[in-house]
């Protein structure tokens, strides 16, 4: 089960998702982020510090707004990894092609320029 | 010691695969990431078998048994779909997939890169994927 709200705060866009990215669930995160990416929205942060489990399908959610985000010169971040979560990024590199703090401070700190 | 567990062929049931296989896994003193890194192999095994191999969602299941040596632990993935054999599969390059901004095709990748040895055997009665993952037990 997951769940995926979007909400606006400050200059950002923020999506958190909670529960578990597995094969049942890749829909509703794909729905969310292109409606975000969709937006005018140039900063995006997504929240997963209530993301327990993700699989394939939910990295191929991600991997697949990689290109895009980069020609629309939108910051797309993750942040609030668990570290099993944040070493499913890592097997296969995603880590590097993606933007991903620690903290939601970080993350803003990013959007900042700071 | 032997676990075996029948997982109903249905992708929203693969959470209660997972929640077998971390339960057996943690009783083993296995860290918690290794856990998640095994669960996510047997997961993404399962998900294929379920999604491409059994004729259609719910028909039948999937049957996992886990087997834990002195160095490691052994996952044998019985199913009774089509025959896949994850060996002979070449993964797409993710730099490909990547700019074709496919949401899919990493799974098998996955699977590739936790685990230690992949063996694959089919006959006309069911297909066996056998997978080890060398492991540190914590004491």
């Amino acid at each position: 089960m997951i769940q995926v709200n979007q909400t606006t705060e400050n200059n950002y866009l923020l999506i958190s998702v909670e529960g578990e990215a597995d094969a049942s669930s890749p829909i509703e995160l794909d729905k969310q982020i292109r409606e975000a990416v969709d937006s005018e929205s140039k900063n995006i942060l997504v929240d997963c510090t209530n993301l327990n489990y993700i699989s394939s399908a939910g990295l191929g959610v991600f991997m697949s707004y990689i290109g895009e985000v980069n020609e629309k010169a939108i910051t797309f971040i993750i942040f609030g990894l668990s570290d099993k979560v944040a070493k499913v990024f890592s097997i296969l590199g995603l880590d590097q092609l993606l933007t991903i703090k620690q903290t939601k401070e970080d993350a803003q700190a990013e959007i900042d320029g700071l | 010691m032997g676990y075996s567990f029948n997982i109903p062929g249905s992708r929203n049931k693969l959470r209660l695969m997972r929640k077998f296989v971390t339960e057996v896994l943690h009783e083993h003193h296995v860290s918690d990431i290794e856990t998640n890194m095994m669960v996510l192999a047997v997961d993404e095994v399962c998900a294929n078998i379920i999604i491409h191999g059994l004729p259609s969602e719910q028909d039948d299941f999937v049957k996992i048994n886990i087997d834990f040596t002195q160095e490691g632990i052994w996952f044998e993935i019985v199913d009774k779909g089509a025959a896949f054999d994850i060996l002979k599969y070449n993964e797409p390059v993710l730099d490909d997939l990547i700019k074709n901004k496919q949401k899919g095709g990493v799974g098998i990748m996955l699977v590739k890169k936790i685990m230690d040895k992949i063996e694959f055997s089919s006959t006309n009665q069911a297909n066996t994927l056998k997978l080890y993952k060398q492991v540190t037990f914590e004491s």
